[in-house]
């Protein structure tokens, strides 16, 4: 009962502070807002079970992405939005249509937390049954991370491996640039 | 009234969801349609760890005298997809910083305005 009543006020939260980042134009309000939205969504994380989730969220959403995103408010002096030029008819016209094709999709999903859904009926007993007979970790999203889909996690390393080179290309290049400008100036 | 609840998470995450979208193709500021991304993505981590959600399950991690588990599967797919969704962001962001430097100006409409008259 507490649980349900945690879900719907965190949810009801976090619309409101969806709104409050498409409305506000002030930049660090923004990404402050921002923070909260997935400080709010970790707790959500946590009602809904999900407690090695909530802490990635909180340390990585809330913490990491916040700071880069005001590390680039910083680099690029930028505090307020412009406002619109003209009312944004078309974009909320496209919004709402997908909006309403996917509430239509939502009738045939099971109801929440019903142990009788598709989604619990495929590899997940497995996970659960044999999980810590075979491989040894109490955790098991630990377990299946690590072990089962283990290539998952490699392909993820990947992925954050491509992200970090793109960023050093993209930003070291600028200060080899620089150092070269001020090179042209001395001489 | 069963059916409300049992569905107000998957239309909250639709409301998130959308406001996501709106922010991304309405607003014309590089550091907002960011922050519109991050909400769009962050809505599609709820509505898998809602599937995921057992009645009278706990956390999927064993424990002597508990019998319902929640699913771990999309917990598992979740953790990779919000470090990956850091990577891009941080990638996105650098993008932001480079198109200042070139620009002065990281509004969209501007950017195009410079580009036309080149």
């Amino acid at each position: 009962m507490i649980d349900n009543l945690l879900n719907i006020t965190l949810l009801a939260f976090l619309a409101i502070t969806a709104f409050a980042i498409i409305r506000i134009r002030n930049l660090f309000a923004v990404i402050m807002l921002f923070g909260i939205y997935s400080l709010l969504s970790a707790g959500l994380f946590v009602v809904l079970d999900a407690a090695d989730v909530a802490f990635t969220e909180a340390a990585v959403g809330a913490g990491i992405s916040t700071v880069l995103m005001l590390a680039t408010l910083a680099l690029t002096k930028n505090h307020e939005e412009k406002p619109p030029a003209h009312r944004p008819w078309l974009p909320m016209i496209v919004v709402l249509v997908t909006g309403a094709a996917l509430v239509y999709g939502t009738v045939d999903i099971p109801s929440f937390s019903d142990s009788e859904a598709p989604a619990h009926k495929h590899v997940a007993p497995r996970y659960i049954e044999e999980g810590f007979k075979e491989t040894g970790v109490p955790n098991l999203v630990t377990a299946v991370l690590a072990s089962y889909r283990g290539f998952d996690t490699l392909g993820e390393v990947t992925v954050i491996f491509t992200a970090g080179i793109g960023v050093l290309l993209l930003l070291g290049r600028r200060r080899g640039r620089k150092r070269g400008d001020e090179d042209n100036n001395e001489t | 009234m069963d059916f409300i609840f049992g569905h107000y998470n998957y239309w909250i995450v639709i409301i998130l969801m959308m406001a996501g979208f709106y922010t991304v193709i309405s607003r014309g500021n590089l550091i907002k349609k960011i922050t519109g991304l991050n909400i769009f993505q962050t809505s599609v981590f709820l509505l898998y760890i809602s599937i995921g959600n057992v009645e009278g399950g706990t956390t999927p991690i064993i424990a002597e005298g508990v019998e319902q588990y929640s699913n771990p599967l999309p917990h598992v797919l979740i953790l990779t997809a919000i470090v990956v969704g850091v990577a891009t962001t941080a990638l996105g962001l650098a993008l932001v910083v480079r198109i200042r430097e070139e620009y002065g100006t990281i509004e969209e409409e501007d950017i195009h305005k410079q580009d036309e008259s080149l």
